[in-house]
């Protein structure tokens, strides 16, 4: 059961979808080939079923996140155990609109990759059976591996700032300071700082 | 009227009877903080839905913010049970970024603390799914063997749990001269307490029949979600990543991979891909690795264990791909490069995410402690599905 | 009775609560004495701490010497040590957890992502620091720390008890007593 080369597969997929499959892009280190979103599907199927192709396995399903073209990639990895050869392909979406199909019917595995795409980067795919977050709690506003991901301040009402341990002990060497300088006849100079805990328990808890 | 009749008339057939309970985050078993929502009618589970995601720790986000040389430490925590592995699978993605190949001394010592850490984390698996079925025993006999692991790698490297150990261009330090024997003297006890082992749990007679049969994940299920490493294996699929990719220092060494094969017995019940199998995979991965690291012992090359890389790493713009057979399973790191310090993607794909994406097919009709019994087969960890 | 009679009575007001004070001493001794013998602690351990926890609570650096054994349920622990990194949305559960458990109940914050949010401070959904929900007793640095340490934090815990004045631990508002806590009583989520 011969191993096929990128080249080889990429030659099976032109000749069967034409100018669905996009080039070979000899990307530094690991080539790839973008597919049109409208036959991403069709062309999964294919690449499943064909004795000589056989990817039976997905082995990762992700993305990137592109804001400067104004496209998200979903990345696809696929291999095959029987012929143990590889394949790596990637869609375009647009970032305002970013839908997709879903290839769920094709590879169980896709069920949870494609809700964590959806949960980070926020694309919804269309035929999937059960979309929501994943990762994030329900109720997160936002996308967090999108690139312009700006964090709310905390999570009702736990904050998500932590004072600098080293601001409280500047300001106390401050009041030391002023205390030693300013003349006070009763007031002999405070011992040095003791150790405090770097943050006082605050006085309410949030919810 | 009786009862039940006034209840299925009210409410319809049927209603009523099932339950939703709620198992976890907290709960006690090692596995991490997963919730389970249990559909149950009785002690029947109708299904099992993992909720993910209380240990999401942004490490995905973490990759773009530092430096290549410094997610290293971040990656220990996407699995700190097998940290050398994804120390390693990192390495491999920035190295064929970068074109960089690591001498053989750096390989030797790769595979050799991989290997150790194999067995310290199938240590914790088949100990904790002992626990986990009941048996309490074999954990505290799970984690002295583990102490013993520790101080090796402590001698190796300094850390006992989170190693940072393997560098990009090669691993941080070298071995002390009198490491070695040490190594090999523990080698030799361990052959005994895995002999042991066998005595007490693998082939205890209740062990085995609690757990023939049970779960049964045939292999083109398997394949189709995505399992990796010793599930997929346990479901009869002969697939070792060193095998195949012949990466690292792994082509000299002569080791088997375990299958499954219905290890329970056929007059138990048994059946290829049930949960007893998963587990004695692990047991036999554990006699294989110790195998393999006294292969490398013999074998060990002098030479650099670091190569000539430059003083800030910044491959040039691309993308690349590496694969690795970390202990649970294959573990794949794909980092984008767009040519600074700093990646512009970097994703580790694990093996557990995918393992709990069975759990809710896997689960039907199942009862609630087999539930428990199928999870500990798996053998997930919660920051390998939420990073 | 002349005043010299009264010599080797405390004059301080309150004499007459001394010999009260005394046998409150003793008993305040026994209390604390049994109490931090046999401190249950809740397994809590959320990411790679909670490996370190079972190593310490396993062969070699045994935690059961000091009497205490792992509970898995909060209403039977005394002693809750957070053993990992607390994301938001285990935030509420830890809050919960905390809240099921009965008085006296003591937290340890164990390893840096617990103390303040350790190396995932640069992260979107980690809460810096335990104590941004619930008051903490003792921080044991590490990342993880040695079982060692951990033992270290569990005898300062035990320490924290052996000082423990009695007086302050029937009132429903408490005040930052010996022991730390000083929170009000948290309503309920």
């Amino acid at each position: 059961m011969p191993a096929l080369s990128f080249e080889n597969i990429h030659q099976i997929l032109t000749k069967q979808f034409g100018e669905a499959i996009g080039p070979l892009q000899p990307a530094k280190r690991d080539p790839f080939c973008t597919f049109a979103p409208a036959r991403l599907v069709e062309i999964c199927r294919f690449l499943k079923g064909q004795p000589e192709l056989s990817f039976d396995f997905l082995e990762d399903l992700t993305a990137t996140d592109h804001p400067k073209q104004n496209l998200i990639r979903i990345v696809y990895h696929f291999y095959s155990y029987p012929h143990r050869h590889l394949f790596i392909a990637k869609v375009e979406v647009n970032r305002q609109q970013a839908e997709l199909d879903s290839v769920e019917s094709v590879w169980k595995a896709a069920n949870w990759l494609e809700r964590e795409v959806y949960d980070l980067f926020g694309v919804r795919f269309t035929g999937h059976t059960d979309l929501r977050r994943i990762l994030m709690p329900d109720d997160w506003v936002g996308h967090p591996l999108r690139k312009d991901y700006s964090e709310a301040g905390g999570y009702r009402d736990i904050s998500n700032v932590r004072d600098n341990p080293l601001d409280l002990y500047l300001s106390m060497d401050r009041q030391l300071k002023a205390q030693q300088a300013a003349p006070e006849p009763a007031a002999s100079p405070a011992p040095p700082a003791e150790h405090q805990p770097a943050e006082k328990p605050p006085a309410k808890t949030g919810a | 009227m009786a009862l039940d009749q006034l209840v299925m008339t009210k409410f319809g057939a049927g209603a009523g009877e099932e339950m939703i309970l709620n198992m976890g985050p907290q709960h006690p078993s090692t596995h991490g903080v997963i919730n389970f929502v249990v559909h149950a009618d009785g002690e029947v589970m109708k299904k099992a839905v993992p909720q993910v995601g209380y240990l999401h720790r942004a490490l995905e986000k973490i990759g773009e913010i530092v430096t290549y040389p410094g997610f290293m430490p971040y990656t220990d925590r996407i699995d700190y049970l097998a940290a050398m592995f994804a120390n390693e699978g990192y390495a491999l993605a920035v190295e064929k970024l970068m074109g960089i190949q690591i001498p053989p001394r750096a390989q030797y010592l790769r595979a050799i603390s991989c290997e150790l850490n194999r067995i310290a984390s199938h240590l914790i698996s088949i100990g904790s799914m002992a626990m986990d079925i009941g048996a309490v025993t074999p954990f505290p006999y799970a984690l002295r063997e583990r102490e013993s692991i520790n101080d090796l790698l402590e001698a190796l490297c300094g850390a006992r749990l989170t190693y940072n150990y393997h560098r990009i261009g090669g691993v941080a330090f070298d071995m002390a001269q009198d490491w070695m024997p040490l190594c090999h003297k523990w080698l030799d006890h361990f052959d005994r307490i895995l002999d042991e082992w066998d005595r007490l749990i693998s082939f205890n007679e209740i062990f085995v029949e609690r757990l023939a049969g049970l779960a049964v994940i045939p292999l083109p299920m398997a394949i189709d979600y995505g399992l990796v490493g010793p599930n997929l294996r346990a479901s009869g699929m002969d697939f070792d990543l060193r095998k195949v990719h012949h990466y690292g220092a792994y082509p000299d060494f002569d080791f088997k991979v375990p299958i499954g094969k219905a290890y329970a017995g056929a007059h138990r019940g048994g059946v290829v891909g049930d949960c007893f199998d998963r587990f004695y995979c692990r047991v036999l991965e554990c006699r294989e690795s110790v195998s393999i690291v006294r292969q490398a012992l013999n074998k060990f090359p002098g030479g650099e264990f670091m190569a000539k890389v430059p003083r800030k790493i910044k491959p040039e713009a691309g993308e690349a791909q590496s694969r690795i057979e970390s202990a649970r399973g294959e573990m794949a790191y794909y980092v984008v490069s767009d040519g600074g310090e700093r990646a512009y993607r970097v994703r580790a794909r694990t093996g557990s995410f995918l393992a709990m994406g069975i759990i809710e097919e896997a689960s039907k009709g199942l009862m609630i402690a087999d539930l428990v019994a199928l999870i500990a087969s798996l053998d997930v960890v919660a920051p390998e599905i939420d990073r | 009775m002349a005043e010299s009679d009264l010599k080797g009575y405390s004059h301080d007001p309150g004499a007459s609560t001394a010999l009260v004070t005394t046998s409150t001493n003793v008993l305040e001794h026994l209390i604390n004495w049994s109490r931090r013998s046999s401190m249950f602690y809740l397994l809590f351990g959320l990411a790679c701490c909670g490996i370190e926890l079972m190593q310490t609570g396993g062969p070699r650096a045994d935690l059961d010497r000091f009497g205490s054994v792992p509970r898995a349920t909060p209403r039977q622990s005394d002693l809750m040590i957070v053993a990992g990194t607390l994301t938001y949305k285990m935030a509420i559960r830890c809050k919960l957890l905390y809240e099921q458990m009965a008085e006296p109940k003591y937290v340890i914050s164990m390893g840096s992502c617990a103390n303040c949010g350790g190396l995932f401070q640069l992260s979107y959904s980690v809460v810096k620091g335990v104590d941004k929900i619930i008051p903490v007793d003792v921080y044991v640095p590490g990342c993880p720390p040695r079982p060692e340490a951990l033992t270290e934090g569990f005898l300062r815990v035990q320490e924290l008890i052996k000082r423990e004045k009695q007086k302050n631990k029937f009132r429903p508002k408490r005040d930052s007593g010996e022991t730390g806590t000083g929170y009000d009583v948290p309503e309920a989520v």
